[in-house]
């Protein structure tokens, strides 16, 4: 058996030709290995695995959403589950729900689950006037393959069966939330989302809870001129959550593209955010806000292409860490010759709220164009004692004020989320986390 | 309402003295004025007191309504009704000011018993003491003391003090970085928190400021010790005179 499993995939699987090419860059490459230098900080052994399962798998039934007897799992999620639940923190703003079941692949999709536009599954879209997906799907992955390898993604290409394909072709105003129920059977999911938003319409995509413990999901997004595309997510609480994350996303001219990622515990997360903007004029703000408690490991990993004139991207990353929590930034922005006036710039930092806890940064800047303001700022501390007293002199106790200025760390990165019901949304969340995780 | 006894107090890495038996007594009403030179431990005096960490008390207490305020966390001090109005109000970015003033307000009222004030009646507190003390409403939205000038950070800490109605309010050089108009806005909010239940000590280095804030007491402080006690006139002779007579080295 090769590591791709090529010679499994059927003739009449919609996206053949994509899970050809990605069984073909999965073999080339091979998983990725800690010590390589973008697996510098993290250990991709955990996330491999959710690999291992589907490549043995597949030989059997290869299709996600049905219980793998190989890979039945015990007790992972918590035993009691307090406070705000991410699945029901955006209960108080109108939006369409597309409810997908750990159990239960075959989720219902309405066609107008968006106002302006069509919507199907990665399962209907070979039923369905769904062209458009196939010009999408594995293409933006595969473009992103160079000059690094993303083994998880190719995997994700290989084997996704489960996922929703959003086209946007005028203004949604109501965001459409992917709410995840996640499975007690079920150890792994490989999830693909695919968006297009089309020449002046713009979508917001929620999405919040766990599928499985261990999950890799990939998002490819293309938007295309004039179009604008915000992603807000919320990245289960369960302290056991796995979770491989990517979005690749291509920028038309004058577009917007704005990806906010809330994460709260889990064991193991890997986020990348690919961009590469390709047309003139276009916006790309990434940004990030991550609690962690002991055995919590979360890195984010960036990479911006500037391929056009007069863009401006923005790189936003906190990271609150307590108990021995590592936090990892990896950002880049690559220039590419004849991106003139790009204006990029990235920010991590880490707030360490004990000294066993580990922020580590590699910033990055490549740039060919000489007509640039690019620059990075990475930062890393512990709560400021001057502001702590100031608070405390004016009667908030101590582990109060220490929480408001946690909080207070965070919000540059909420505040890239430009809609600010949802900023407030899971301003609370925080605020829940941070009071029920005191040492 | 306040009294300070021998209190001596040093860095808490190092153990050159600050204060070396410092005593003060004030009473309900009154207000007090500390001058003193640089390095006569004013500014420590006020943390000493706020409960700063940092700062060791060797000696000596300091009672508020009967109760040694030194086995207090800041918190505890502030529930009991102590303010330290700051040289340099803190900014802190990302907390909003009204959000900042309510927790604090119902922070000390838990502390107290007192049931907590909801967030419509806050509003219209704040508001109308911002009114009474001529502070722009537009300062209530930003986040603390954040991208402030000198003198909006020194009215936002009137603006708490007024909210708040502390007994014991520690005022450390309140004057420092402020024009003339903004003194003279400052002061007319402290004067119009003087009164019955509560005592004012204001820290400074000149008499400018005790032209607006008219103190009931002027005390002198040098190396750590109140050397001399006076009316407002102890003040006057300062001004003119400077910190005489001192110990060697603090002319």
């Amino acid at each position: 058996m090769t590591l791709g499993d090529a010679q499994y995939i059927s003739r009449d699987d919609p996206f053949a030709a994509a899970r050809r090419q990605a069984a073909d860059r999965l073999e080339a490459c091979g998983l990725p290995k800690r010590g390589q230098e973008y697996w510098k900080f993290t250990d991709p052994s955990e996330l491999n695995q959710i690999h291992s399962l589907h490549s043995l798998s597949s030989s059997i039934t290869p299709h996600f959403g049905r219980s793998f007897e190989l890979s039945m799992v015990g007790d992972w999620q918590d035993p009691v589950q307090q406070g705000i639940s991410p699945r029901a923190l955006f209960d108080g703003i109108p939006r369409s729900v597309i409810d997908i079941d750990g159990d239960d692949a075959e989720f219902e999709l309405s066609p107008d689950i968006v106002e302006h536009g069509s919507a199907c599954s990665i399962e209907q879209a070979s039923l369905r006037d769904s062209s458009w997906v196939h010009e999408v799907f594995g293409e933006l992955e595969s473009q992103a393959h160079a000059p690094v390898p993303r083994a998880l993604a190719a995997v994700n290409t290989r084997y996704a069966r489960c996922g929703v394909c959003i086209r946007a072709d005028g203004i949604n105003a109501k965001p459409v939330e992917i709410r995840y129920s996640a499975s007690e059977q079920q150890e792994d999911a490989v999830v693909r989302h695919v968006f297009k938003v089309e020449r002046g319409a713009s979508l917001t995509i929620l999405e919040t809870g766990t599928l499985a413990r261990r999950t890799n999901k990939v998002l490819e997004v293309e938007v295309e001129d004039g179009a604008s595309f915000h992603h807000v997510q919320v990245q289960g609480r369960e302290h056991e959550r796995v979770s491989s994350g990517h979005v690749f996303a291509r920028l038309g001219a004058e577009s917007t593209f704005r990806s906010f990622t809330l994460s709260v515990n889990g064991l193991m997360t890997r986020n990348e955010c690919v961009i590469t903007m390709t047309g003139d004029g276009s916006t790309a703000h990434v940004a990030g806000a991550a609690v962690g408690d002991s055995k919590f490991h979360h890195d984010d990993t960036v990479f911006v292409t500037h391929d056009s004139l007069d863009c401006e991207s923005r790189q936003v990353f906190k990271k609150v860490l307590r108990n021995g929590a590592v936090g990892v930034f990896q950002g880049k922005i690559l220039v590419k010759p004849g991106a003139q006036k790009t204006d990029g710039y990235q920010l991590s930092q880490g707030l360490l709220l004990d000294d066993l806890c580990q922020f580590l940064a590699k910033p990055e800047l490549e740039i060919y164009a000489d007509d640039v303001a690019c620059s990075h700022g990475s930062t890393c501390g512990s709560v400021d004692e001057e502001a702590l007293f100031y608070l405390r002199s004016r009667g908030i106790p101590s582990v109060q004020a220490q929480d408001m200025l946690a909080l207070a760390f965070l919000r540059q990165a909420l505040d890239e989320i430009e809609d600010t019901r949802l900023t407030e949304a899971l301003q609370e969340l925080l605020l829940d986390w941070l009071a029920r995780h005191h040492q | 309402m306040i009294k300070i006894t021998n209190l001596h107090a040093c860095l808490e890495d190092e153990n050159t003295p600050i204060l070396n038996g410092l005593d003060l007594q004030m009473e309900d009403g009154e207000i007090h004025a500390i001058m003193g030179p640089n390095g006569s431990g004013k500014s420590t005096l006020s943390y000493v007191l706020a409960g700063r960490d940092g700062y060791k008390v060797t000696d000596g207490k300091v009672e508020m309504d009967g109760n040694d305020i030194l086995e207090m966390e800041p918190e505890e001090r502030s529930a009991a009704g102590l303010f330290l109005a700051f040289q340099y109000p803190v900014e802190i970015p990302g907390v909003g000011n009204m959000t900042f003033m309510r927790t604090a307000l119902n922070s000390q009222r838990k502390a107290r018993g007192l049931p907590e004030v909801s967030a419509a009646d806050f509003l219209r507190l704040v508001r109308s003491k911002a009114r009474q003390l001529h502070v722009d409403p537009g300062m209530l939205k930003r986040p603390v003391n954040y991208g402030f000038s000198g003198g909006e950070k020194k009215r936002n800490e009137i603006l708490q003090m007024a909210v708040f109605e502390p007994k014991m309010c520690i005022l450390d050089e309140t004057d420092s970085g402020l024009d003339i108009d903004a003194l003279r806005q400052v002061a007319a909010g402290v004067n119009s928190l003087r009164g019955p239940g509560r005592a004012i000590l204001v820290i400074t280095h000149y008499q400018r400021l005790l032209n607006y804030i008219e103190p009931d007491v002027v005390h002198i402080l040098v190396n750590g010790r109140i050397v001399e006690t006076g009316g407002p006139e102890l003040a006057m002779r300062v001004e003119e005179t400077g910190y005489k007579p001192a110990p060697a080295g603090n002319a």
